[in-house]
């Protein structure tokens, strides 16, 4: 018993990451760890933009299963997996089957590299990026598969925009991410990294994010990266290829229930997984705010204090909307409901308190905030922009946005010659 | 073929070279169940990838032979038929009918009358432009402003249905003037209502007028000249956002439109951005027009002397008015008996379908939707 404790504990406090320490048991808990996270934050992601949106639109989004919809999500879920499996008389069977795989594999893989946390990470390897890029895009082979088996009109359309769209937008996020990567080789010894954990550690070591280094063509980068990973993960103002209105599901028409949800689950995780690049590139990936300017302990503590704030104030808006509930009796299963959830949150906002636990998860916190600010994002754009147009989104791609990021990759390797050169020899 | 009336400037478009074994060539079937075809509108589009080469409208799917029904019943049976041709301006419906049976009958209806005709009929007009707007927008991706415009276009519905119990297809108008007296404190609540809806209008703009995306979805898409508008027969707002400054309620004021001061926007490049500007004016003026008529409701009776049982002299009368999708006109054609012997109708919407073939050519996919969009059709009377 005491050697499994001793031998947890020294993987707790290890620092390194478990594909980098080598330890495959160990890798296997964080894999099994990374996946239900990512599919709570699915399920949670679509709870919220359904209910983001409402209120946008001035609606009230779910209210009937569960406490102000939140069981809404499980209910789909399980309204998707009891559905039945449709596959079109005329369908290229094999391919059809293996697409929804094929687009799931890629959009997960990609999580091995995420670095949540200096160790948190699956494992990390020296081309992280370059192997988030190149798996990601390997969604686009699942789509055209979809859109070719379907063997119908809407979806092969659908197919055939997305991955033109899909493949354009690359070339600009490429130039983008090569600009920030050169900003990592600005060091003593010269020398980049593509390691994601080596980026956000250059960050660190630099004393700034790359979104601010070089004002303002950091900012310019990571501009044409936000722009084009929303074109890259098919989302609104750019989510032409399921067009409701157009081609009514695009490369998916023909998939129903569980398929389809594969689909919607890759999509979500496709856009967790590119926003977790553009927080790792440019936003400090785990770094707190202002890690060097407010340094020192109390600083620390007061940091390490937001995350079970967060959870407290979380739980809190449970409880007042528990107050607020009608106080009718077919309310009352809803209202323990809630109730209940507060109290849920609350006691994980006290467990982030334990400083043991608080050290840990710390870096996590950090990280998932920032995604979730681009998923908040995601869903404003959604409720904002009308829908680009095929020619006008190509436009967009190669006119504009690859110039920039031409532009951007050539002055920041300028700047950063005369950085080396000139300023500092 | 020299009369310019007849004669279209596009339809004679050359067709591109046939590709080998046409392997470029697409055909798709839009609808009749599709989400943007604003309801049974079936397109067969003939596509070279994304681009339009040509295309075809089939209707028919919600053919109802309302003008046959018609023949069966008495003028007043058939009243309450016509709401549910344009569902979405039931109440314009009602008052071209209605209008038409009173020339028949040579009855004209009283001022007062007259008067809350023109207000419902103009509330009628911003709530059909307000439909059109919230599913245009959503057609083109925004998804936002249909949400904004039916929130206010209830209130318009509130006061339908306080006036006469129904909110879509109201039956609000009888021939010879209203059945309904006005409810007590309908004027204040129709200021209510502008005062309360003229700053929703600069809200909708706001989303949209400016918006980079909009303006490039929609300027030089769906473009169709004057000219082939008249030849076309095209009427309302898409007529007007060509350039042809063509109002019926100016051209041959009915009810009691000349007493009322108000503009007829125009637009010049007859495009979908134009027709949208066009309409979202057209809204202003509507409320100008209600502003005016609200303060100034006559008292007296409501209702003319018409006959419990109506035979109108046998002959026949074309009367039209300015619906808010074009003109909507009514030939009616009488035997002298308690029925009519042949009601025939002019929908606006049915008329402006047929310029879709030549507004989307050469356009892409996404244009054809934005262009039903913009026509504003309602199947209900295009089918009839």
């Amino acid at each position: 018993m005491g050697q499994i404790i001793q031998y947890i504990e020294s993987y707790l406090s290890s620092d390194k990451t478990p594909g980098a320490a080598g330890n495959m048991f160990w890798v296997l808990v964080y894999i099994m760890l990374v996946f239900t996270g990512l599919s709570v934050a699915v399920i949670a992601m679509n709870w919220l933009e359904r209910k983001i949106l409402a209120h946008m639109q001035v609606r009230l989004g779910p209210m009937r299963v569960g406490p102000h919809g939140l069981l809404q999500p499980i209910a789909d879920a399980i309204k998707l997996l009891l559905k039945e499996d449709i596959m079109p008389a005329e369908a290229d069977g094999l391919i059809f089957w293996v697409a929804p795989f094929v687009v799931v594999l890629a959009a997960f893989t990609v999580f091995v590299v995420v670095p949540f946390g200096p160790t948190h990470a699956i494992t990390d390897m020296n081309i992280g990026i370059l192997f988030m890029l190149g798996v990601s895009s390997l969604s686009v082979l699942g789509i055209v598969m979809a859109g070719w088996a379907s063997n119908s009109h809407y979806p092969l359309i659908g197919a055939l925009r997305s991955s033109a769209q899909m493949v354009s937008y690359e070339v600009a996020m490429g130039l983008a991410v090569v600009s920030a990567i050169l900003m990592t080789s600005l060091n003593a010894t010269g020398t980049g990294t593509l390691s994601m954990i080596g980026i956000v550690q250059a960050q660190q070591a630099q004393g700034e994010w790359f979104i601010f280094k070089f004002f303002p063509l950091g900012l310019i980068a990571f501009f044409i990266f936000a722009v084009a990973m929303v074109a890259e993960t098919n989302r609104a103002p750019f989510d032409l290829a399921e067009a409701e209105s157009e081609l009514t599901a695009g490369f998916h028409t023909e998939y129903s229930g569980f398929r389809w949800s594969l689909f919607f689950l890759a999509e979500y995780s496709a856009m967790i997984a590119v926003s977790s690049i553009a927080v790792t590139l440019w936003l400090g990936g785990w770094l707190r705010p202002f890690p060097n300017l407010l340094s020192g302990s109390t600083w620390d503590l007061t940091f390490s204090l937001i995350p079970g704030v967060t959870f407290l104030f979380f739980a809190a808006m449970c409880f007042y909307n528990t107050v607020r509930m009608p106080k009718h009796p077919l309310f009352r299963i809803q209202t323990i409901g809630l109730a209940g959830f507060g109290v849920v949150l609350g006691l994980i906002g006290l467990l982030l308190f334990v400083p043991a636990v608080s050290v840990r998860v710390q870096d996590i916190f950090w990280f998932a905030s920032k995604v979730a600010g681009f998923m908040y994002l995601y869903i404003w754009y959604r409720g904002t922009f009308p829908r680009y147009r095929f020619d006008q989104l190509m436009q967009m791609g190669w006119k504009v946005l690859l110039p920039m990021g031409l532009g951007v990759l050539i002055l920041t390797a300028g700047v950063a010659l005369l950085q080396e050169k000139i300023w500092h020899p | 073929m020299t009369d310019p009336h007849t004669s279209l400037s596009h339809l004679d478009l050359e067709t591109p070279e046939k590709p080998f074994l046409d392997a470029n060539e697409l055909v798709i079937n839009m609808g009749p169940q599709h989400p943007a075809t604003h309801g049974v509108l079936r397109v067969i589009l003939r596509l070279d990838g994304e681009k339009v080469l040509g295309l075809e409208c089939v209707i028919g799917y919600l053919h109802r032979g309302v003008e046959k029904i018609g023949e069966h019943r008495t003028y007043t049976m058939f009243n309450p038929y016509v709401d549910r041709m344009d569902y979405v301006a039931a109440v314009s419906n009602g008052l071209g009918y209605c209008e038409t049976v009173e020339r028949l009958l040579t009855v004209e209806a009283p001022p007062r009358a007259q008067y809350v005709r023109v207000i419902l009929t103009e509330l009628n007009r911003i709530a059909s432009h307000q439909l059109w707007l919230g599913t245009h927008a959503l057609d083109i991706g925004a998804i936002t402003p249909l949400f904004y415009t039916f929130r206010d276009r209830e209130e318009i519905l509130k006061i339908y249905e306080k006036y006469c119990g129904a909110r879509l297809t109201t039956h609000a108008f009888r021939i010879g003037g209203l059945q309904y007296e006005t409810y007590t404190g309908f004027e204040k609540e129709v200021k209510n209502f502008l005062d309360f809806f003229r700053p929703k209008i600069d809200e909708y703009e706001e989303l949209l007028t400016t918006n980079r995306i909009w303006v490039e979805r929609t300027r030089n898409v769906g473009t169709i000249s004057a000219q082939d508008c008249i030849a076309l027969g095209v009427t309302g707002p898409v007529l007007r956002a060509s350039g042809v400054k063509w109002d019926l309620r100016k051209a041959q004021p009915y009810a009691t439109y000349k007493n009322f001061d108000f503009d007829i926007p125009t637009g010049q490049n007859g495009d979908t951005y134009d027709r949208y500007l066009v309409r979202m004016a057209e809204m202003r003026q509507s409320v100008r027009i209600i502003e005016q008529a609200v303060g100034a409701i006559p008292e007296g009776p409501i209702m003319a002397k018409v006959p419990k049982v109506m035979k109108p002299p046998a002959g026949e009368v074309y009367h039209s008015i300015e619906a808010p999708k074009g003109e909507l006109g009514y030939f009616i054609v009488s035997d002298g008996s308690t029925q009519p012997y042949r009601v025939r109708v002019r929908p606006p919407s049915f008329v402006n379908l047929q310029a879709l073939d030549v507004m989307c050519r050469g356009q892409l996919v996404a244009d054809v939707i934005a262009v039903i969009g913009t026509l504003d059709i309602v199947l209900g009377e295009v089918d009839r």
